[in-house]
């Protein structure tokens, strides 16, 4: 197991005081190192979109890849895709995953391609100090929209039940244990998991008050009912005032995407697959490190 | 009477957008752009202009908003830079296509990867066949003239195409300077009424734009835009000529600076050529014949006048703030190479590229560039391509 300590970077951190991220990074090290038991710590890689939460690539000693603003997603599924051993964990934001890039997340869902996207919902453009995003409230008050937004928020983990995902949470920056209890389920779960996380921004969208006086933990919930998934899920619309739940709202066990794929190359051709593949591969990157050493 | 102000060039292009007074713009934020549409945008909640503003979802969405809108015959325009610019790559030629003037600035930023966000022109250049009319700014001043002038451009029914103002990221869209804002009286006379258009808001004559386009006429639209840009090339100086008369600075394609008697010279765009001008000041005082051609406009490419201003000088060093990566040149090379091709009095020239990522370019920089010609022209032995101010 690796020591969380051994998960920190030499990067300086340049969130603001007081930022929502600073939850998400503390609680995925403590998950990553809990789980480096079990899973090689080489194996995890996380991909990042652009803007203030994609700067957690760089406090975290794993593997990682930087992408461009809203493609975090599809980028994580080409790596997961190349090597279905690794455990591919995606940080994106809400302008970048609902907005600038949200058909790559449905498509992600509907796949059921086996990665985690934990979404830093501080339902603002954090990076670029301050605009509407697509879970910012009607009449959101942002740089771009001094007079308020006209728009109403869409509900993306209603979005996202309908596309198919097989996992499906939602957490908050305060109160880390349940956060980091969340995460845990979400990277150990077999298929696509979102976890749409309320990120507090203190500097652009302070709504730690706000949230504290509504939100409460999901119990006596049937995660494996879609039903009860979707009624807990349309219970806050991210525009009204609602009592608002954390926790898994649906968890269902099916194939993934790399199974299927195995499963129709070795039907089709009968010889290769996947594993064999990436064995053959692992075996010419050990050949590799072997004639440099 | 004009105002002498302070502004930094994200905000004299939120300053020009406010008294051009488009119907419509759509944007997504950007660094260093997002201060022009968020300016901008502070103004349509003021009910300083009766813009419709949209704060679309994408780049690709801002462009296809600006495309509809302007297809229904309205005043539109935008604002990005970098990532934002690559991303609506695909409508960029879709309003060029279909002789949208929609005007746009664009703050000229490093394209990822790496990530940077400072300034080079690899986002402009990479548009550059695009059929959007692309002009270039020293200062903070031009970039204000050159956006109002845009407007004239890009509607005149002999061009029709759509047009981008750049500036450079930080060194302008940051930086304070004391800049001449025209009465907001005199820039709508300048720019005078949105002309009729045919548009398909016209309920009286319905029509399709974009209809399919095979091999019966796909050439002849081709070739009538292609047309179209080649009318900017006696437009342009028109419109910069009278600008001139009006308000007493003067625009053409390109400014000769002490090219007149000189045996050497640089070619350069945007605000590093203030920084080079002081290079030139200096060595004309130890008595140097040197000179430089800012070139403000890039798209169309005046190939004729650079012709004409560069044949008779003997060494020319080229300035790419962008690399082609074709390992030849920077994007500005080859059509300098293309605009002498036909003169009998053929220079020496070199390219250099400089400033990727914001890399600071110093007097000492454009000193070394202007040392390595005077060896070029002593020894008569030349090569084509030099990176500066990078460690290698
Ligand atoms: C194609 C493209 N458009 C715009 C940008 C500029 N940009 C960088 S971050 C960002 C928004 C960030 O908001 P969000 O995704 O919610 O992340 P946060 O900063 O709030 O964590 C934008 C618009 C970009 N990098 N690339
Ligand atoms: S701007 Fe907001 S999201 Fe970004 S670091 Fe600061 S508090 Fe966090
Ligand atoms: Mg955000």
């Amino acid at each position: 197991m690796i020591d969380i300590k051994n998960l920190d970077t030499y990067a300086k951190n340049t969130w603001c005081p007081g930022c929502g991220n600073f939850s998400i990074l503390n609680s995925i090290k403590s998950v990553i190192s809990e789980l480096s038991g079990q899973i090689p710590i080489e194996n995890f890689v996380i991909v990042s979109g652009i803007g203030c939460h994609a700067k957690i690539v760089d406090y975290i000693n794993v593997n990682s890849f930087y992408s461009l603003h809203g493609r975090a997603v599809p980028a994580a599924e080409g790596i997961k895709i190349a090597n279905p051993r690794l455990k591919v964990i995606v940080f994106a934001g809400d302008g970048d995953a609902y907005g600038e890039g949200l058909e790559h997340l449905i498509f992600a869902a509907k796949r059921n391609i086996d990665i985690t996207v934990i979404v830093h919902n501080n339902r603002v453009y954090g990076l670029t100090v301050g605009q509407c995003t697509p879970t910012s409230p009607l009449g959101f008050k942002g740089k771009s929209t001094p007079a308020g937004t006209v728009e109403i928020p869409f509900n993306p983990l209603h979005l996202l039940l309908s596309s198919g995902a097989t996992f499906i949470a939602r957490g908050y920056t305060h109160g880390i244990d349940l956060l980091k209890d969340i995460f845990k389920q979400a990277v150990l779960h077999k298929g696509f998991s979102i976890v749409d996380t309320l990120q507090v921004c203190v500097s652009f969208y302070n709504m730690y008050d706000y949230y504290s006086k509504r939100v409460y933990t999901l119990k006596d919930h049937n995660i494996y009912d879609y039903q009860s998934a979707l009624n807990k899920i349309k219970e806050w619309d991210y525009n009204t005032d609602s009592p608002i739940s954390l926790g898994v709202f649906y968890k269902k066990e099916t194939a993934t995407f790399e199974e299927n794929i195995v499963k129709n190359k070795n039907d089709v051709s009968g010889q290769r697959n996947i594993s064999k593949i990436i064995n053959e591969r692992q075996e010419i990157i050990k050949k590799i490190l072997a004639s440099l050493t | 009477m004009p105002q002498r102000l302070t502004k930094t060039a994200n905000e004299v292009f939120a300053e020009a957008m406010r008294q051009i007074n488009p119907d419509v713009v759509a944007a997504y934020p950007i660094t260093p752009a997002t201060e022009v549409v968020q300016i901008f945008s502070q103004f349509v909640a003021d009910g300083k202009v009766k813009t419709e503003f949209v704060a679309v979802e994408s780049e690709h969405s801002a462009m296809s908003a600006c495309i509809g809108a302007s297809a229904c015959g309205v005043r539109t325009l935008t604002g990005t830079s970098s990532q934002g610019l690559a991303y609506m790559w695909e409508m960029l030629y879709i309003a060029s296509g279909l002789r949208l003037p929609i005007v746009m600035a664009v703050v000229n930023r490093a394209l990822s990867s790496p990530i940077n966000i400072h300034c080079d022109h690899s986002d402009t250049m990479g548009a550059r066949d695009c059929g959007w009319i692309q002009i270039f700014s020293e200062n903070v001043q031009e970039s204000y003239d050159n956006f109002l002038q845009a407007v004239r451009i890009a509607e005149h029914q002999d061009v029709r195409l759509p047009v981008m103002v750049t500036t450079d990221g930080f060194i302008l869209s940051h930086c304070l300077e004391v800049v001449e804002v025209l009465e907001d009286e005199t820039v709508r006379k300048f720019i005078g009424e949105n002309p009729e258009r045919k548009s398909i808001l016209d309920v009286e004559n319905p029509f399709t734009l974009g209809a399919l386009d095979l091999q019966d006429y796909y050439f002849e639209h081709k070739r009538q835009q292609a047309e179209g840009m080649k009318n900017s090339l006696n437009l342009i100086p028109l419109i910069g000529k009278e600008f001139g008369d009006k308000f007493g600075r003067y625009y053409d394609f390109a400014e000769s600076y002490k090219l007149d008697d000189a045996e050497i010279a640089i070619v350069i765009m945007g605000s590093t050529a203030g920084t080079a001008k002081d290079v030139v000041d200096q060595l004309r005082d130890e008595g140097k014949k040197v000179g430089l051609l800012k070139l403000r406009v890039f798209r169309p490419f005046p190939a004729n006048v650079i012709q004409k201003a560069l044949e008779n000088i003997k060494v020319v060093g080229i300035m790419d703030r962008a690399d082609s990566v074709n390992a030849i040149s920077g994007p500005l090379y080859p059509e300098i190479c293309t605009s002498l091709y036909d003169s009998d009095k053929k220079p020496l020239l070199v390219d250099y590229i400089y400033g990727l990522g914001g890399r600071e370019v110093r007097e000492e920089d454009i000193q070394l560039v202007f040392s390595e010609l005077f060896n070029i022209l002593k020894t008569g032995k030349t090569y084509n391509l030099k990176y500066i101010g990078v460690r290698e």
